[in-house]
């Protein structure tokens, strides 16, 4: 078997639909442009199956570790001898899973569009940008080096920014997708400068060399790294700082997660599959991709950690009162991301320290199902009462039953209610913490809580309380393609967690045993119940408890509705504060000096043939006349020069 | 003819050059210009055949020259006259200022 062609063929089969529909879609067969699209991915996912598979359970381990495989690597821009960038394939624990996760999410979500957006005019531009976009992420997780992994960071960014921009009459899209776009993009700065300071000193771009430099003390490109320093601060760590700036902002860690909840402006099934499962974690795999060196660096783990505990605290809080349901769950992404990222601070490398590392790989892994199952659920939600705001839902059990069931699947797995996918992995990533770090332990308990009840605040407005009503002929809880997805990922949201995670992917490669302490877990599930149990009062039935409650908190309550002003901070600091004293004088400038400059220089030369334009007459005469002065000039000239 | 000095022929042909570049100059008439540029054409005519006569009275390349340009200047004439008997039937003036038609 020719795996390698077969592994290319992962990516290339969703470019070449992207082409395919990209250029000719709209015109010749628009209407089957999903089928088309959803039959590529589903061979492409087929294959990211059997090949992790086959990876995992048949190829070989050396002392007990899976070697990473590079089946396909070529040489693609040459700059000198020892500068290149490669493009190539990487096959490690670490990206088999992601494959599987990104090509199965997708397929889920193609077929969910089927239903979701029949009928759209653009219906095969959508599967285009949805194609691009899983290429785009496909070639990200499978990246041998750094630099490949950054194109196809941008591409990502790309197809996000597309996507969210799909409904572009909507002048709140475009905002959104512009917000989305820009703001990733200043984070990417932060991302290539890191890549330039680690590249620079570890003379390469390759991830696995770079990997070896870096992390042996010995090595000329360590010393080199760590004996440069910048307002005292290491370069190594610097470097590192920086790639995870890039990383917080596709991940949308605080402060540069204003673009998420913004991003839901796009087709719901696209905050399913990029801005809950797949490329939001993009930041998480890029720190899991660099672990080895993180771990050297205690001062850029930290920062991960709290940056990640901060992040899932507050987005958690903001959950609670947001009222479109969307947002909530927008922020439930950016806080579950958040749990991700503090579960790698926290994390050693090897052994029982990698904990926290297989901890966030395991929670990246059930997260994507139950998140897409809820993002999908809350889709089917929304096509059938056309609006996003719990006050026009209610009821909706007796009109969804599978919406309803597989929503509640996906909000235990989140709540971490046993046995549900999610509980295992924040078990593991409470575990991890509470051995490393006792404040972000409770940081982490109490937004688990947190986390339980905003779900199930969710949970009970769309489903229970009051009864919507469905005014003219609504066509019930959607077509069966809408249904199948929300099946099978229920199932997965239920039996994701029985996955032997620990077996397969961990910091050194090395199989961790992992035990279920029914002590230690006494303590979240309780949290979680207690959660729920809130929410139940609250929210189960039509009362005005939660409004007693948001008055209690008064202040605190308005602020996280107003998601702690963070976008009002944003506006000033750029309106007030970066318009006024840095683009204004450099529009002045602009404006006055190098415009000015030019219109100066074009007035100038205007007048000029102004006046002399009466010269160039037309009449031979005229001309005539010249040659005479001029001969006689010249004459004089030469006589008085000879003479 | 000995009697003659060479400047006062070169005076002759000089203001015969400059009565030529006169017309050339203020002439709106297509013929006038012709002519104008006749006389120019023989002042130098002149020019030729005097240096030949007082400088190298033993060469004839002077007085050669003289013909092929009374030839020259014959033919042209008939073109320049052609151009412009053709010029007035489409245009029914001879007027040069009037002739723009192919500018631009």
């Amino acid at each position: 078997m020719n795996s390698s062609l077969y592994i290319s063929l992962i990516p290339l089969l969703p470019l070449v639909t992207f082409v395919l529909l990209g250029l000719f879609g709209r015109k010749y067969f628009n209407s089957i442009s999903g089928i088309i699209a959803t039959f590529s991915l589903g061979f492409s996912c087929l294959l990211s199956i059997s090949i992790a598979y086959q990876y995992f359970f048949h190829s070989e381990r050396v002392n007990g570790v899976l070697q990473q495989i590079i089946p396909v690597k070529f040489t693609w821009l040459q700059f000198s001898p020892g500068l290149s960038i490669d493009m190539g394939i990487v096959l490690d624990p670490l990206s088999a899973m992601m494959l599987v996760v990104i090509t199965f999410i997708s397929l889920m979500v193609h077929i969910f569009s089927l239903g979701y957006m029949k009928g759209e005019a653009r219906f095969a531009t959508y599967y285009a940008f949805l194609s691009l976009f899983t290429f785009s992420m496909l070639g990200l997780v499978m990246s041998t080096n750094i630099f490949q992994m950054y194109m196809f960071w941008e591409l990502v960014g790309v197809s996000s920014f597309l996507l969210i921009g799909y409904y572009f009459e909507k002048p709140s899209a475009v905002a959104a997708a512009k917000k989305a776009f820009i703001v990733t993009r200043f984070a990417d700065l932060g991302f290539l400068i890191g890549i330039l300071i680690l590249s620079f000193h570890a003379q390469t771009l390759d991830f696995q060399t770079l990997i070896t430099r870096l992390t042996d003390p010995q090595s000329a490109q360590y010393l080199s790294i760590t004996a440069g320093s910048l307002l005292g601060v290491s370069m190594l760590t610097w470097g590192l700082v920086l790639v995870f700036i890039g990383g917080a902002g596709k991940s949308a860690m605080f402060p540069l997660h204003i673009w998420l909840p913004d991003a839901m402006e796009g087709p719901t099934p696209v905050s399913a599959l990029i801005h809950a499962a797949t490329m939001v974690v993009a930041g998480v795999y890029l720190v899991a991709r660099l672990f080895p060196i993180f771990v050297f660096d205690s001062a850029a783990l930290t920062v991960v950690t709290y940056v990640g505990a901060f992040s899932a605290l507050l987005a958690a809080i903001i959950a609670c009162t947001q009222t479109d349901i969307k947002r909530v769950l927008a922020y439930s992404t950016m806080s579950q991301i958040g749990f991700m990222m503090f579960a790698l601070g926290v994390s050693g490398h090897g052994g029982e320290e990698g904990l926290g590392y297989m901890a966030s790989m395991f929670h990246l892994f059930t997260h994507a199902f139950f998140k897409s199952l809820l993002f999908l659920g809350a889709g089917a939600v929304i096509h059938l009462v056309h609006s996003n705001e719990m006050i026009d839902m209610g009821g909706l059990r007796k009109h969804m039953p599978i919406t309803h069931i597989t929503f509640l699947i996906a909000c235990l797995a989140i709540s971490g209610i046993p046995p549900f996918a999610g509980f295992f992995s924040k078990e593991e990533i409470l575990t991890a913490a509470f051995h490393a770090n006792k404040v972000v332990f409770f940081i982490a308990l109490f937004t688990s809580g947190l986390t339980a009840f905003y779900m199930f605040r969710l949970y009970f407005s769309i489903f229970w309380r009051g009864e919507v009503h469905l005014h003219g002929e609504h066509h019930g809880e959607g077509t069966l393609s809408m249904k199948i997805p929300l099946i099978i990922l229920g199932v997965l949201a239920l039996i994701a967690g029985f996955v032997p995670f620990s077996q397969l992917i961990t910091s050194d490669g090395i199989a961790l045993e992992t035990h279920v302490d029914l002590l230690f877990s006494l303590t979240p599930v309780a949290m979680a119940v207690i959660g729920i149990l809130i929410a139940i009062r609250l929210y189960k039935t039509e009362n005005n408890r939660s409004d007693g409650v948001a008055s209690a908190f008064g202040g605190f309550y308005h602020a996280s509705y107003k998601k702690f002003y963070v976008d009002e901070v944003y506006l000033f600091i750029t309106k007030k504060i970066i318009f006024n004293f840095i683009g204004r004088p450099v529009a002045w400038f602009d404006k006055n000096i190098i415009d000015e400059l030019m219109n100066q220089s074009a007035a100038i030369t205007a007048a000029v043939s102004e006046n002399i334009k009466g010269l160039q007459s037309g009449k031979v005469q005229g001309y005539a006349m010249y040659f005479f002065w001029g001969i006689l000039g010249l004459s004089a000239l030469f006589i008085y020069l000879f003479n | 003819m000995n009697g003659i000095p060479l400047t006062h022929i070169l005076f002759v042909s000089t203001a015969l050059f400059f009565i030529g570049m006169y017309g050339f100059f203020t002439r709106r008439n297509m013929i006038t210009i012709l002519m104008s540029v006749e006389l120019i054409l023989n002042s130098v005519n002149i020019n030729f055949v005097a240096f030949n006569t007082y400088l190298y009275p033993q060469n004839l390349d002077g007085i050669f020259f003289t013909i092929f340009i009374v030839t020259i200047a014959a033919s042209e004439a008939a073109v320049a006259i052609a151009i412009i008997i053709n010029l007035y039937r489409s245009l029914h003036s001879v007027d040069v200022d009037e002739t723009g038609e192919l500018k631009f």
